[in-house]
């Protein structure tokens, strides 16, 4: 009995051991049966399209619903969605959506206008507490009724002219309204579906659930396992079903990015949310390099709080920008994996160019510096760098020190703060410089330049200028042209950037690790992908030879 | 006994009170709230979502709900996570870094009590140095470091064992649970040895011995079970540690655990998750400590006739 006891635990390793064998790998057996295993980054909030706001969300929502358009995969072109067409009226502020009269929820029943009409009434609802609400903002009225300024959603410009047509008001000429239609903030939610589990703005029902929800995109939620997988798959009551090559997908809370790879080299994953950065050169050397690096939608910099000295002088923002060698910093620190940036704005967003104000000149820094009073460093009050903890900040941050040092003989401290600490001290403008990373919501130029609206929510730095709010508030909106538009954004940016309450470091780039056996997955500027457009061909694997 | 259990039992209660009373205004006193993202969070919009989790009441009577709430069994919902209640996700987490525990618990106690006999029985020799070498190696190696050594290895260069996953893939479990065990393992050894070795100087030791007991019966039938009271002393604080510790191992095998949201509700600032973690955690050491209690007292002769006494 005693010897039962003390061996009770080697028969458990015994049993754990029997069960050992590495087998079929995911992607073998992905390949085989049209099942994509993706590395998804982190566990979603949630799936509620109205409540979410992160990248992992977005994936996952944007398999399981549709909007009324679609970006196009490769050029990010807006392409049919639920709506099989548009009509745009000659002043670009009416909208008409005309309904596929296939599209159908994935219980069957047909979609409708109406449907739209509901969702954005609870997109907007200030009780739904929609961070993205103001996605829905071009739209008449949209911003007072999520402000409770008007309480009744008739006033809003959104009406169901019929069962399949939809149409849409705005303020002002929106020419990337199109592109908010492919977010999901904006997407249609079925309201039997929600109206069954609790209250139009609830945010706590389970009707994002297996088995209660019901969504109208390509693919149907199969399996919900907290903290290890979600499985969807293919919808049968999807409009375009029979152009869905894959039969299923499989998203993994894949939070470490080192393990993640590991998952990717042992065939556990055919794609990666990231790379670990160290990885990176040895995966640039391989030949048919699953490797896959793309220009991104984002803007990573320094935030200058300029009403604290010494950084409330602008000669001063200005040494520390031109002190500042971005080449080198992207080429060393980042491995390549980033672009040295001078604005805020990403080049070539949809055509547009921001302006390039200054370069890498320390020379010109240190007459900068000394004219505002402190000649080769001396009388240098001191400066902190504030960022949230995590390596890769620090790193650059390091980096940035040590170029201040070396070109202009200041001292600064570098401090780093957990997350919500720093996002407090962000807020409250406790800060000289902050580390700071924009990415945008759709591709234009306004999604950055808005963001230096006089005392707008995401506008620390203190930057207040009549004319730059005028220009991006009401002549951009209004202009009659693209290149009148551009060109005031160009104007508008020029200002700010003379004032330079940010300081620009680098533009990101998407990184993934993408098995050969994937088609479909194009790099583009938002990291946009459709799943509806992912193939797998069996017989292809990482070392080159067939499986 | 019944008596010390009932006492036991009287104690925690104010202990875990105070946990929960500490914890409560701990987490609110920390700077930033649930709310708070990189991109602004308009006025409107922050001032509905606290009024559906009751932020906007005063603080002393989000704690009244709070502990209102907590007697019916109910951790709230989670901010992170909306649609989701924390018992909900305790619910889905727990089982999962229970099954880890276990595992790792059994595989630490199946090298460490055969490395520490095996040591004691000739201390101060090759076959004692090696294997308190090897517990010492153990206990300073880092899960962090022997994990991805471990996938390196059976993973990517031989190719025997999955190297992430639980319950996916036949064989997942194996080197998590190797991970997570292997410090306990150092420790059981080294208190195994400890034990076994106060044991053996016994005169009662010497006896069966001189009864002409073959060595391997001395060992298990008379040694054995006064020797691995250290042990038995050592295992609820260890299980209570590997559930609540348990938050590394589950990162790098992608875990669906408890520790991953143990940790991140911290980060979060999902005000009902850390509580309803830390409460639950806490009640389970505590629980756990007052198992390894009774199971000593009841194998340990001396401190039962004690309680048998005190009965009286």
């Amino acid at each position: 009995m005693r010897l039962f006891r003390l061996f009770l635990p080697a028969c458990v390793i015994a049993g754990m051991l029997t069960a050992c064998g590495s087998g079929e790998s995911n992607v073998e057996s992905g390949n085989a049966n049209g099942i994509l295993h993706y590395g998804n980054g982190a566990e979603p909030q949630g799936l509620d399209p109205h409540v979410v706001t992160g990248v992992p969300e977005n994936h996952i929502v944007r398999a399981l619903f549709e909007g009324l358009a679609v970006k196009n995969p490769e050029t990010l072109e807006p392409e049919p969605g639920v709506a099989e067409r548009w009509d745009i009226s000659e002043d670009g502020t009416v909208y008409t959506f005309y309904l596929n009269p296939n599209a159908r929820w994935s219980n069957g029943e047909t979609m409708t206008a109406s449907d739209y009409v509901w969702s954005w009434n609870r997109a907007l609802h200030p009780d739904t507490g929609s961070l993205y609400a103001y996605m829905l903002y071009p739209i008449v009225n949209s911003e007072a009724y999520s402000k409770r300024e008007i309480t009744d959603f008739g006033e809003v410009g959104v009406k169901a002219l019929d069962d399949h047509t939809l149409q849409v008001r705005l303020n002002a000429p929106t020419p990337y309204f199109l592109q908010l239609m492919d977010h999901y903030s904006t997407f249609a939610v079925h309201p039997e579906t929600l109206l069954k589990h609790g209250k139009m703005t609830d945010r706590f029902t389970p009707w994002t659930r297996v088995g209660n929800i019901v969504s109208n995109g390509p693919f149907t939620l199969e399996e919900w396992s907290l903290n290890r997988r979600i499985i969807i798959k293919k919808s049968e009551h999807y409009w375009d079903r029979d152009n869905v090559a894959l039969n299923g997908v499989y998203f993994y809370p894949t939070e470490n990015v080192i393990s993640e790879e590991r998952m990717f080299r042992a065939e556990q994953l055919h794609y990666t949310a990231v790379v670990p950065l160290d990885k990176i050169p040895d995966y640039r050397e391989r030949p048919d390099s699953p490797y896959v690096q793309a220009a991104y939608l984002g803007t990573y910099y320094y935030l200058v709080n300029t009403e604290r000295p010494p950084v409330d002088n602008v000669l001063v923002r200005r040494a520390l920008s031109y002190a500042l060698d971005r080449d080198t910093l992207t080429r060393t620190v980042l491995q390549n994996t980033a672009i040295p940036a001078y604005s805020i704005t990403p080049p070539d967003t949809l055509g547009y160019n921001p302006p390039q104000l200054f370069d890498y000149d320390p020379a010109k820094a240190r007459e900068l510096l000394a004219e505002a009073g402190y000649p080769n460093g001396e009388g240098w009050p001191g400066l902190e760098i504030i960022y949230n903890t995590q390596e890769a900040h620090r790193k650059i941050a390091v980096a940035v020190q040590q170029m201040w040092k070396r070109e202009l003989n200041i001292d600064i401290t570098i401090s780093n703060q957990e997350w919500k600490v720093y996002l407090n001290s962000v807020s409250q403008r406790e800060f000289q410089v902050a580390r700071r990373g924009w990415i945008g919501d759709y591709v234009d130029a306004n999604n950055f330049l808005d963001l230096f609206i006089t005392d707008g929510g995401n506008n620390n730095t203190g930057y207040a200028s009549d004319e730059f709010d005028d220009i991006i508030l009401n002549l951009a909106p209004k202009a009659k042209t693209r290149d009148e538009r551009y060109g005031l954004f160009y104007k508008a940016e020029t200002m700010m950037m003379n004032e330079m309450p940010i300081i620009p470091i680098y533009t990101y780039t998407s990184k993934h690790l993408i098995h050969p056996s994937v088609e479909g997955i194009y790099p583009n500027l938002m990291d946009s992908l459709n799943l509806k457009y992912v193939k797998l061909h069996p017989g292809r694997s990482l070392s080159g030879e067939a499986n | 006994m019944l008596r010390f259990i009932l006492w036991r039992l009287l104690q925690a209660i104010p202990v875990i009170f105070v946990v929960i009373t500490a914890t409560f205004f701990l987490v609110r006193s920390a700077p930033g709230g649930p709310f708070d993202s990189e991109k602004a969070v308009l006025p409107e919009v922050k001032r509905a979502l606290e009024a559906q989790y009751k932020l906007d009441l005063p603080l002393h009577e989000q704690y009244i709900t709070y502990l209102g709430d907590l007697s019916h069994g109910d951790l709230g919902p989670s901010f992170k996570y909306p649609g989701r209640s924390v018992n909900e996700i305790l619910g889905s987490g727990l089982p999962v870094t229970a099954e880890l525990g276990f595992y790792a618990l059994s595989f630490a106690l199946l090298i460490g009590v055969l490395a520490g006999v095996f040591a004691a029985l000739k201390p101060n020799t090759r076959q004692d140095y090696i294997p308190m070498g090897m517990a010492m190696i153990g206990i300073c190696m880092p899960s962090f470091l022997l994990g991805p050594l471990l996938v390196l290895i059976f993973g990517i260069y031989l190719d025997w064992l999955p190297i992430a996953g639980w319950g996916d893939l036949p064989g997942d479990k194996i080197l998590p649970s190797i991970t997570l065990g292997s410090a306990y393992a150092a420790y059981i050894a080294r208190l195994s040895r400890a034990g076994m070795l106060e044991i053996l100087s016994q005169d009662y030791i010497r006896t069966a011995r001189a009864k002409g007991l073959p060595e391997w019966r001395v060992v298990t039938q008379h040694a054995l079970r006064g020797g691995l009271i250290p042990v038995i002393a050592f295992l609820g604080p260890a299980f209570a540690g590997l559930l609540a510790g348990s938050f590394v191992v589950e990162t790098i095998f992608q875990i669906p655990g408890l520790g991953r949201f143990y940790v991140q509700a911290a980060f979060n600032r999902d005000y009902t998750m850390i509580l309803g973690t830390t409460v639950f955690l806490s009640t389970l050491i505590v629980f756990f400590n007052l198992i390894s209690d009774v199971i000593a007292a009841w194998l340990n002769p001396r401190l039962r006739a004690q309680f048998k006494g005190g009965a009286s």
